[in-house]
């Protein structure tokens, strides 16, 4: 196993900066995720216009992993539907658990592909999927808290 | 046996000093390359390893003396018996319990305190009553409490610690009041270090007749432990930590105490006699321990106490202060790196957290540098909160770890920074 297949070069930029690491003020959904491996806590914020998703953001703290893939998925998602945003949600799921992902299924996912080394990394995988679990309840509505699988 | 016992010594003053980096030899897990490195262990508080002693003594059991306890008459249950109970009354006097029919095994810590919880507190308590702990406290003396206060409607308070997560005592001892019905306190912190002053504590608790229960899973491993001197009443412990198998521990409570108390689980064992209208419950500590136990876990409990009585306590816990002082200076070192747990009487425990780094990323990294490090919360949320930090990364040292797996560890934080940058 070599670290670089973890920390890719475009982890530890989204690490160092995030985007969209801000409230969204106010929210029309929030959603929260909680990690009880690590503690980590995580918040969505969601603005839909209509069906689209007109802005969306995450605070919280976290690993350099988590937190990537906070970034990546919120860069993602701007201006995506909801229908599209639990199509990719199901898409990064295969990527992150599952291992036997298409290559061109891979490159449709853009950057968030450079999470695809986290499947090495069994104890990791929660990091990684934490916000989209709770990007999920959010769009989804649901009040509770989302956990990892 | 012999091995150890060869280089044995009492540890009192002009003791020869035992050879640690013999005694390491004594580890076979210890001999082996995790991703092409040395293996680095320092994840000696979640569980320590165990020596070929006790691995041997387990594995004799299995081949020739296993069987039933306390059932038969044939020869394989006698040796069996004679084998756990062998365990049971070496680990009383390790401890210093004034008889073996103190020690109560069980599964481990938390399941001591859950028995003491369940037997000797829930029958006791009600409403008004209150149950103090501390602020430092692992999960498993905080969970089994709040069950006991929600069955009875009593309430669990918490005494607090300072920024250097010491207890703070006086604030401990103003808390003392009548509706205290006991006390729960950890001998050593799992996530600080901190080596609390028990027997004061005790001392506190007692003069106001509030017995007090220890959580020494911890403890055990690192310094010489008598319950008599600490006077407290209930003191728990766990053999993984202290270089035996894992799902066997003890309770260790006094006499009259655990007369007074209800058995706990029903089954077989635990009983003299039983119709279907009436059962007479078996004597101590028999009465605590329904259904067929950890017989070759108490065989290694027994095995692990004899390994650290031939080194002696004193000279492991002299080795620890060497150890932990090794490894503040060097953690100290690292830029950015901040020590949680900074009490005056510490154990080999660093919790730390590394500026802008996340805890869980430490560990990935350095793992991959052959180094075991625990991150997380360390069954200890409270703390977390209370130093404002999710989590820390923990190395936790043991008497076999040396002071090049310092520096290791130093290396591999740097190569942490690297990556990460």
């Amino acid at each position: 196993m070599d670290l670089k297949d973890l920390y890719r070069d475009v982890i530890v930029d989204h690490n160092r900066s995030p985007r969209n690491f801000r409230k969204i003020d106010p929210p029309r959904r929030v959603a929260e995720g909680f990690n009880p491996l690590c503690g980590d806590k995580l918040h969505v914020y969601l603005r839909m216009d209509g069906d689209v998703i007109e802005d969306i953001s995450f605070e919280g703290s976290g690993c350099a992993i988590s937190v990537a893939s906070a970034s990546l998925m919120t860069e993602m998602l701007k201006g995506k539907t909801a229908a599209e945003a639990i199509d990719l949600f199901s898409r990064m799921h295969s990527l992150l658990t599952e291992g036997d992902v298409e290559q061109p299924d891979v490159a449709s996912l853009g950057k968030l592909a450079a999470l695809s080394g986290v499947r090495e990394f069994p104890t990791r995988v929660k990091c990684a999927t934490l916000c989209w679990h709770t990007m999920k309840n959010a769009v989804e509505g649901a009040d509770e808290a989302a956990k990892t699988e | 046996m012999k091995e150890a016992l060869d280089i044995t010594t009492t540890g009192t003053a002009g003791a020869a000093r035992p050879d640690f980096a013999a005694l390491r030899r004594d580890f076979p897990i210890l001999e082996q390359r995790v991703h092409g490195h040395p293996l680095v262990y320092l994840d000696n508080a979640a569980s320590a390893q165990r020596p070929r002693q006790v691995i041997d003594a387990v594995t004799r059991y299995y081949e020739r003396d296993h069987a039933n306890v306390h059932r038969g008459v044939h020869t394989l249950s006698q040796r069996a018996t004679e084998a756990y109970e062998g365990a049971r009354v070496k680990v009383a006097s390790f401890v210093n319990a004034a008889s073996e029919r103190e020690i109560v095994w069980t599964r481990g810590t938390t399941e001591a305190i859950n028995l003491v919880a369940q037997a000797w507190a829930r029958p006791r308590l009600g409403p008004g009553d209150r149950i103090l702990i501390t602020h430092m406290e692992h999960h498993s003396n905080i969970v089994p409490w709040q069950f006991v206060c929600e069955q009875t409607g009593a309430e669990l308070v918490v005494a607090p610690i300072d920024r250097r997560g010491q207890l703070e005592l006086d604030a401990l001892e103003a808390m003392l009041d009548e509706r205290v019905k006991l006390v729960g306190v950890v001998h050593v912190s799992n996530a600080l270090g901190t080596i609390n002053p028990v027997a004061r504590i005790v001392e506190l608790a007692h003069s106001r007749d509030i017995p007090v229960l220890v959580d020494g899973a911890q403890a055990l491993p690192h310094v010489p432990v008598d319950v008599q001197a600490i006077g407290c009443d209930f003191y728990a412990f766990s053999g993984h930590k202290m270089y035996a198998p894992t799902g066997i521990g003890a309770l260790w409570a006094r006499t009259a105490i655990l007369e007074e108390m209800p058995p706990w689980q029903g089954g077989g064992e635990m009983i003299k006699m039983v119709r279907f209208d009436r059962t007479e419950f078996n004597e101590l500590p028999y009465k605590f321990e329904a259904g067929t136990p950890n017989i070759a876990g108490a065989v290694g409990l027994g095995a692990a106490v004899d390994y650290l009585s031939a080194i002696g306590m004193d000279a492991i816990h002299a080795r620890d202060d060497e150890l932990l002082a090794a490894a503040t200076a060097a953690l100290g070192d690292i830029p950015g790196l901040r020590i949680i747990g900074t009490a005056e009487h510490k154990s080999s425990v660093i919790s730390f957290v590394l500026d802008g780094i996340h805890p869980h990323d430490i560990g990935t990294i350095i793992d991959l540098e052959g180094i075991a490090l625990r991150t997380g919360h360390h069954c200890a949320q409270p703390v977390m909160d209370f130093f404002g930090v999710a989590a820390t990364a923990r190395a936790s040292f043991a008497f076999y770890n040396t002071e090049d797996e310092i520096d290791r560890l130093v290396a591999g934080l740097h190569r942490v920074r690297e990556v990460l940058g």
